[in-house]
């Protein structure tokens, strides 16, 4: 597998606080990799990063071989990678459909194939086409927002907690859905606080914390070890 | 309802409409005072769509729009007089600097464009600026703008703080409606374009927008630029109604009454602000006057009537709105042929938008 995304050394800074500290990792061609870890690791502001929502203040990011880091979020974006920020952030006056639109913004070409393919992955937001976006539940607007940065037709896509504040069922979901687009070809970055669901779904993964990546490995790996498990899945989780 | 249909129908009803104002001109006398509330209203709904399209679609309070109609009227006074009558207009400045004057419907647009101009200057350093403090720093600069057209070293040019007058102007009210709805409808346009749906998103979400591709500062500086050039274009036609022009004129308070205006439509519904000016300067020009002067009922003085009430009033008005009416009259629903004759038929149709 060729490698799509290589991160090398990457720091982050807000003012004089430093939230990632020279990270490096990669994410090959067709994978779903996860970034795990507590409040305050790190991972959000890695993915802000990589998609140049933040300035990166060291490092480099390689995406197909050519730095992104530097860029603006729209060359990023044209480059073939869209984040589904934390939070859905939907446009909530905006209906499904001009939501899904706007996902396709920096796009010239035509949409018709793009919008039956999000259609079909989820049949939930063809019935709510003409809806605004802010009248749907938590997990439709989670769908949304996957299927809003699907539209930009992203080699690879990031997506930020997808699981935050949803029910146990919706999130299994969301997790199914990961599954169904990473099977047609799009690779994942994932970030998520539920590491278990995470673990399961990814082929690889990262731990951080405080900023650095202290283990890495198979999603089936960290989710057999001892010490992960101890933090974060709770000491008596059931194998 | 076809898309077709649709259109025939409005193009009767604004044909209706013209013939009516049309029949009005002819029959009333030009003194009547329905002339002045119409003008008057035309003009104030396109200074209140141009700001509804940063306040409601953009999501950028701004408080400048008072300063741009300033620099569209000034633009248009200033390139319209004619030759003849400078000398005149110019006295303390021996005729001014411009000796040359266009037609009126070049120094409009070029209204506009002065308008446009100073928005984008201004726009480089506020636009960085986020809610409150957006309107802070607009209103700042409309300030700032009247000050400097009053200058008196830039007298040779705007006449410092008198007056400008003798410039032509148009009588008929039928050219303040055409004038006004054609901006109207260029920016109803811009609104339902892809740019327009770009706006909505960032007023929605800056974040989300952002992580989509938009380049925020470059839509947010055209939102402020088009916003201002129709504010810059309604000050000419403001100019020209008004037949005489002072910078002393376009205060904060002028502002204040336009966001009254929109914020009274609806925040986000095009056909709410244009309803709501016309109701507006209905109430503040024509009903509402007795308020301001004295009144007996047999000897009794009437009490509070007298000059400054009506400003009360409004003022009272106002609070009621902001704490029980926030969504105005129209919220941002939009009040077109398609709502009222069944829309649900062709709700399905593609490349429809929410404005309908």
């Amino acid at each position: 597998m060729s490698k799509l995304l290589t991160i090398k050394d990457l720091s982050v800074a807000y003012g004089g606080i430093q939230a990632v500290r020279g990270i490096s990792f990669d994410v090959s061609e067709g994978e779903v990799v996860t970034l795990i870890g507590a409040n305050g690791a790190g991972k959000s502001s890695t993915l802000r990063s990589i998609v140049g929502l933040v300035k990166p203040s060291g490092g480099s990011v390689l995406f197909q071989d050519k730095e992104l880091s530097g860029l603006t979020t729209e060359n990023i974006v044209k480059n073939g990678i869209t984040l589904v920020p934390e939070g859905r952030r939907v446009f909530v006056n905006l209906t499904v459909y001009e939501n899904l639109k706007m996902g396709a913004y920096m796009r010239k070409d035509n949409l018709e194939a793009d919008l039956n393919w999000v259609y079909d992955l989820f049949p939930r937001l063809k019935e709510r086409n003409w809806q605004s976006a802010g009248t749907l539940s938590g997990g439709e607007q989670q769908m949304l927002a996957i299927a809003r940065a699907l539209m930009s037709r992203p080699k690879l896509i990031m997506m930020d907690e997808p699981s935050l504040g949803l029910a146990p069922l919706v999130v299994q979901g969301v997790f199914d859905i990961i599954r169904e687009i990473n099977k047609q070809g799009v690779t994942i970055l994932l970030v998520e606080q539920n590491a278990n669901m995470a673990l399961k779904a990814a082929d690889r993964a990262y731990v951080m914390e405080t900023g650095q990546i202290t283990m890495s490995g198979s999603g089936q790996d960290l989710l057999e070890n001892e010490e992960i498990r101890e933090a974060y899945l709770g000491k008596k989780a059931k194998k | 309802m076809s898309r077709k249909t649709e259109t025939v129908i409005n193009v009767v009803l604004i044909g209706a409409l013209l013939l009516v104002l049309f029949i009005l001109e002819q029959t009333l006398p030009s003194t009547h005072m329905i002339f002045t509330v119409l003008k008057k209203g035309a003009i104030y709904a396109l200074v209140a769509v141009s700001m509804n399209l940063l306040n409601g679609f953009t999501g950028l309070f701004s408080l400048g729009q008072a300063g741009f109609m300033l620099v569209g009227a000034y633009t248009y006074g200033v390139l319209t007089i004619p030759v003849a009558d400078r000398a005149n207009v110019y006295m303390y400045f021996n005729g001014g600097l411009i000796q040359f004057a266009l037609h009126p419907i070049i120094a409009i647009v070029l209204a506009g464009v002065m308008a446009g101009i100073f928005a984008y200057l201004i726009g480089l350093p506020v636009l960085r600026l986020k809610s409150d403090y957006l309107a802070i720093a607009t209103l700042g600069f409309a300030e700032i703008i009247r000050a400097i057209f009053q200058w008196d070293k830039l007298g040779p040019i705007t006449n410092g703080s008198n007056l400008l007058r003798s410039y032509p102007s148009y009588k008929s009210l039928l050219f303040y409606f055409i004038a006004s709805g054609v901006c109207i409808a260029l920016i109803v346009m811009l609104i339902n374009s892809t740019y327009g749906r770009a706006f909505k998103a960032i007023r929605d979400d800056e974040v989300a927008a952002e992580a989509m591709g938009i380049n925020l500062a470059h839509h947010k500086q055209i939102a402020f630029v088009v916003s201002s050039f129709f504010a810059g274009v309604s000050g000419a036609l403001l100019a020209m109604y008004q037949t005489s022009v002072q910078a002393a004129m376009f205060k904060s308070a002028m502002t204040y009454e336009i966001l009254l205006i929109v914020v009274i439509g609806g925040i986000g519904s095009i056909t709410g602000s244009c309803i709501s000016s016309f109701l507006f300067i209905i109430l503040s020009e024509w009903v509402l006057r007795f308020l301001d002067s004295e009144m007996y009922i047999g000897d009794v003085r009437v009490p509070l009537l007298r000059s400054g009430f009506r400003k009360v009033v409004f003022a009272v008005i106002i609070m009621i709105i902001v704490l029980f009416f926030r969504k105005g009259i129209m919220g941002t629903n939009e009040f077109s042929v398609r709502r009222i004759f069944g829309r649900s038929a062709d709700k399905k149709a593609k490349g429809g938008s929410a404005n309908e």
